[in-house]
């Protein structure tokens, strides 16, 4: 097997394993500090995706120019998902979220079949096929902005988890919820900016994949999948172990993919997943109950 | 300065507190003792927000706390350090700190507060660095207790301060909380160890059941008869 193969696909995905660990770790954020399950995070990847096509095609304004447009909609769009429907289920059962998430989840793939039809769309820009090389090894442009983004992303994350008022606060609900209440901690605001941020992630990490993937309504589900395989993978609400599991799946997905079959790329993804699994029931940065 | 009047409350069906009344004046260290299951720990939570009151009622400086979510009491000047410490494990000590110093008006004072606790209490300036949860359980309730004077409360309610700890932390922790009643800060203080909760407080209150059955002058009720047999066994 050639050796510069390996270097190339495991560099490719590596470079998508960033995006996927943008979204995982948007749905850790919000898993950290609500405890819930968000199963409509795949449907925010794919809206975040439309949204970019739409600025692309009917305004002009390109996926990199308008990623913080998208972020500013996406997060205007999580909250207000948050004040009409979330907030009404919080300190209920688990169940009543799964169901709304997933409620949410097929309401917004249907809406976007009916709004924008079934078709497989494109964004095209002016960095689509351009790569840079280095000893015969290449990397296409936009996956390589993906990477970046996502990890800038995540960098910005953790410093406002750790550097800011809010961000203590988030990380105070997260652990106990009556503590932050007696310090004067609004949980519930708590709440709200969590999945404020979480579909921002979610929303960027589409607008990152919009010149890579077609956009239609179903996609979504591709990353709701992974993403929860990288959160359980990286262990329950750790936001390194998002980072590492979303960077080591896209690495196995695209090694699995090239060597064995395409088809079968994300059965790896399963296959690392329940290995991990085993010999770390908690993942590979969780905390053991 | 805190007034709650007449007040029932429990868990689900079950009425953990039957029409308690109790007073804490400004600048007052008050109290309330009782065995296991009496309700202690339920009232100060039920003071406090965390449980609802079904009637009565609790007003705080001329404010009626059952219209306040308990989130907004802090801010009134109300620091209430839970059974069991409440120390947030995950974060640092620095990150706890200045957590207590989250309300709006704290935050302006923070800095100046923050060197004045660590003065206080110089092991946690050593550790600041470090988690939460790995402090002893001494250090931990040095921690509680510097991280809700980091809000500069008016009334401090301590839930079983001396919950296992050794006995030299236990003498340690009653200093400081001597301390900072002498600093004039309210306290309503719940504790298992009567001896040293009766020499901290001015009033008592004793809770049985549900009901408040006893109370006056803390070194009273240490020499009335029934607290005598009851709890401490002599």
């Amino acid at each position: 097997m050639d050796s510069t193969i390996i270097l190339q696909t495991t560099l490719n995905g590596l470079m998508i394993g960033g995006v996927y660990a943008l979204v995982a770790v948007g749905l850790t954020l919000i898993f950290g500090v609500m405890k819930i399950v968000n199963f409509a995070q795949g449907e925010f990847v794919m809206l975040g995706m439309y949204v970019s096509w739409a600025l692309a095609t009917f305004v002009g304004i390109g996926p990199y120019p308008g990623l913080l447009i998208v972020a500013v909609i996406m997060f205007v769009g999580g909250w207000l998902t948050f004040k009409l429907l979330i907030i009404r289920i919080i300190g209920k059962s688990d169940e009543a979220f799964i169901l709304l998430t997933l409620g949410l989840s097929i309401f917004l793939q249907n809406i976007t079949l009916l709004a924008f039809g079934a078709d497989y769309l494109t964004v095209t820009t002016t960095v689509k096929d351009a790569a840079i090389r280095f000893g015969g090894l290449a990397i296409s442009l936009p996956r390589l902005i993906a990477f970046g983004v996502a990890l800038v992303m995540v960098a910005a994350l953790t410093l406002f988890l750790n550097r800011t008022d809010t961000g203590r606060a988030m990380r105070a609900t997260a652990e106990s919820r009556e503590v932050a209440t007696l310090l004067g901690i609004d949980p519930v605001s708590c709440f709200a900016v969590a999945f404020g941020v979480g579909t921002v992630m979610a929303g960027i990490a589409g607008v990152l994949l919009t010149p890579m993937f077609y956009v239609y309504p179903g996609v979504g589900t591709l990353f709701n999948t992974t993403a929860f395989i990288v959160v359980v993978l990286g262990g329950m609400g750790s936001l390194t172990g998002a980072l590492v599991g979303g960077l080591l799946i896209g690495i196995v997905e695209a090694l699995g993919g090239t060597f064995v079959s395409l088809d079968l790329s994300q059965l790896f993804a399963f296959l690392i997943f329940l290995a991990v699994l085993f010999v770390r029931p908690s993942g590979l940065f969780g905390r053991s109950a | 300065m805190l007034d709650v009047k007449a007040i029932s409350a429990g868990y689900g069906d079950m009425k953990v507190l039957d029409c308690v009344s109790l007073t804490v004046e400004s600048g007052e260290a008050v109290s309330l003792v009782g065995s296991n299951g009496a309700g202690k720990t339920t009232l100060l939570r039920a003071i406090s927000g965390l449980v609802p009151v079904w009637s009565g009622s609790i007003v705080f400086d001329g404010q009626d706390l059952g219209a306040l979510p308990a989130h907004k009491l802090p801010a009134l000047g109300i620091a209430h350090i839970p059974q069991g410490r409440g120390v947030l494990t995950q974060l640092t000590v620095k990150d706890n700190l200045l957590l207590g110093g989250y309300v709006p008006a704290a935050r302006e004072r923070r800095p100046e507060t923050m060197k004045m606790v660590y003065d206080l209490f110089p092991v946690l300036r050593e550790k600041e660095s470090q988690l939460g949860g790995s402090l002893s359980g001494g250090q931990q309730q040095m921690l509680a207790i510097a991280r809700a004077l980091m809000s500069h409360p008016k009334l401090l309610i301590l839930d079983e301060p001396s919950l296992g700890l050794a006995p030299i932390m236990v003498e340690a922790v009653f200093e400081i909380i001597k301390t900072i009643s002498g600093q004039g800060v309210s306290l309503l203080l719940v504790e298992q160890n009567l001896a040293e909760a009766l020499a901290v407080s001015t009033r008592a209150y004793v809770l049985e059941t549900g009901r408040v059955v006893l109370h006056g002058a803390s070194d009273e009720l240490a020499n009335n008869e029934h607290v005598r047999t009851a709890y401490l066994g002599i």
